[in-house]
């Protein structure tokens, strides 16, 4: 359960709880995120994991009775300090949906772009090389440099998707949070994510919320939750091979879930 | 049930139609150069043009969508998105009590309000009255049109550091804009045509104005008063000038039909 002390913590909740009024969704959760690594989030649906990763950037509390207890630690300062800007941590700590978000109205381009231009201001080379930087980073680059100025709805789902990975990539956040980015793309467009995890993760932080089977293939730590609980965390050989937890085994195992 | 339906769709269609061939039959044949070049002349005389009222058409609608758009439109991203409290419950109450409201009722609040401190009919009065007419109309049909853009679009706006006002602004409106372009043509298209507002406000001129504080003509007021009077040369120029109102309005709908076409041709 104990963080593993090889590895620089970036990221880590302590003592969570995420509520809905007077609900809570999320229990008492303290976790650690080490710095350039793949952490996946697993367990059967509702039991809270999207609400972990929207708490990780202050998302949470957009939603309706959305509010947190706890803390989370970025680099050791709490984000929830009363000091702290949520509009301006999130543009730490980027984040991709479980559906591609391309913005209709926008270009590939202005798509990319889009979360420069309110991280202050940049010469228009600058924008040209973080575009194409991001672009490069999301595996992107080489089929739609010919096509920048077009529409991105234009793309396939799973480039719509690798185009909104390069839109989170862009601005250079420390932390990036994929929340099932795969859940609405075909096989080939899965595994391009997939190797796109084990490329980022030498430049970010990843926490990923996903299924049992891709955690198993990107991950270096997995955390099972169960009903709002964190019921699990380890590297993800471990978790896999030898769970502690009786749930956990069952979940892996595939006698519920 | 089918022919039920195709029946009442025939009807209404019909009724298009008789309206539009009867003013082409009764109108067209008046259209002639002078009839968009040249004012009126005093009864009795033949000849004379609309000129006058197609330009004041021109202006006080223009100057009532300048006056309304903007806050017809900011009404509706207000409701849309930070409308869901009190204030938003009060906002869209009222758009909806305006919306019903006859719009002699309104011609008569900007008599009250303009027209009597100011001791004069005017063109400006006429304008607001059509403004107050076409907010109510535009703050609902933005306010349905932003409700419509999905709201993971904003959630990825904000995820990526965006404030809520650009969020709005950029992501949001931009994503329902050719609706809300939409709705505003469709709000000028209605007002083009209003009458009773324009009575006791514009008043209607002879000649040719351009003077926004003086009275001046409309289309509409044009109508009015030659379909009113007694003699067949006016009757004539009334029909003429309602085959141009309505070709002014159709113009209107065909735009709208081009804004809702997407810019960057269709998606995939």
């Amino acid at each position: 359960m104990a963080a593993p002390a090889d590895a620089r913590l970036r990221l880590e909740t302590a003592r969570l709880t995420a509520l809905f009024g007077p609900r809570a969704v999320l229990t008492d959760v303290s976790i650690p995120f080490p710095a350039h690594t793949v952490t996946a989030i697993i367990g059967p649906s509702g039991c809270g994991k999207s609400t972990l990763l929207r708490c990780l950037n202050r998302m949470h509390e957009l939603s309706l009775g959305g509010w947190v207890t706890g803390r989370v630690l970025l680099d050791g300062a709490d984000i929830y300090d009363a000091g702290v800007d949520p509009v301006r941590l999130r543009r730490r700590i980027g984040m991709v949906f479980q559906r591609p978000t391309p913005f209709p109205t926008m270009s590939i381009h202005e798509n990319v772009a889009a979360g420069l231009r309110v991280n202050g201001p940049r010469t228009p080379v600058e924008v040209e090389q973080a575009v194409e930087r991001a672009l490069r980073q999301a595996a992107l680059w080489d089929e739609v440099r010919d096509r920048l100025r077009g529409s991105a709805l234009a793309l396939s789902g799973g480039q719509q998707q690798r185009l909104c990975i390069a839109r989170a990539l862009a601005p250079e956040p420390e932390v990036l949070l994929l929340d099932e980015p795969t859940s609405s793309l075909d096989p080939a467009g899965t595994q391009r994510i997939e190797e796109l995890c084990h490329e980022l993760k030498r430049r970010y932080t990843i926490v990923i919320v996903n299924n049992l089977q891709q955690a198993a293939r990107v991950s270096d730590y997995t955390a099972f939750f169960y009903n709002g609980e964190l019921i699990e965390v380890g590297h993800t050989e471990d978790l896999f091979t030898k769970p502690v937890q009786e749930r956990t085994e069952a979940y892996i195992t595939g006698r519920f879930g | 049930m089918t022919g039920l339906v195709a029946a009442l769709s025939f009807a209404a269609v019909l009724a298009l139609v008789l309206i539009l061939g009867h003013l082409v039959a009764k109108g067209a044949s008046s259209l002639d150069w002078s009839f968009f070049t040249k004012n009126p002349v005093p009864a009795g005389e033949t000849g004379g043009g609309v000129a006058n009222a197609i330009v004041g058409t021109g202006i006080i609608v223009g100057l009532a969508a300048l006056i309304g758009l903007p806050i017809g439109v900011g009404t509706g991203l207000y409701l849309a998105e930070y409308g869901s409290g009190r204030l938003g419950w009060l906002v869209r109450f009222v758009a909806d009590v305006l919306n019903g409201t006859p719009s002699i009722v309104v011609g008569i609040f900007a008599w009250t309000w303009l027209v009597k401190p100011m001791g004069h009919f005017s063109a400006v009065a006429g304008s607001v009255a059509l403004a107050v007419l076409i907010i109510p109309m535009i703050a609902r049909t933005t306010e349905e049109m932003v409700r419509l853009v999905p709201h993971s679009l904003r959630e990825a706006a904000l995820a990526l550091g965006y404030p809520r006002w650009r969020t709005s602004l950029r992501i949001v409106a931009r994503t329902a804009l050719a609706g809300i372009v939409t709705g505003c043509l469709v709000g000028i298209a209605r007002i083009a045509g209003e009458t009773a507002p324009l009575l006791f406000t514009a008043l209607g001129n002879l000649n040719f104005s351009t003077n926004v504080l003086q009275p001046m003509q409309t289309l509409s007021l044009q109508i009015y008063v030659y379909a009113t009077g007694p003699f067949d040369e006016w009757h004539r120029l009334a029909w003429a000038a309602a085959l141009v109102l309505l070709a002014l309005v159709l113009l209107l709908a065909l735009s709208t039909r081009r804004a809702m076409r997407p810019r960057h041709g269709s998606a995939r």
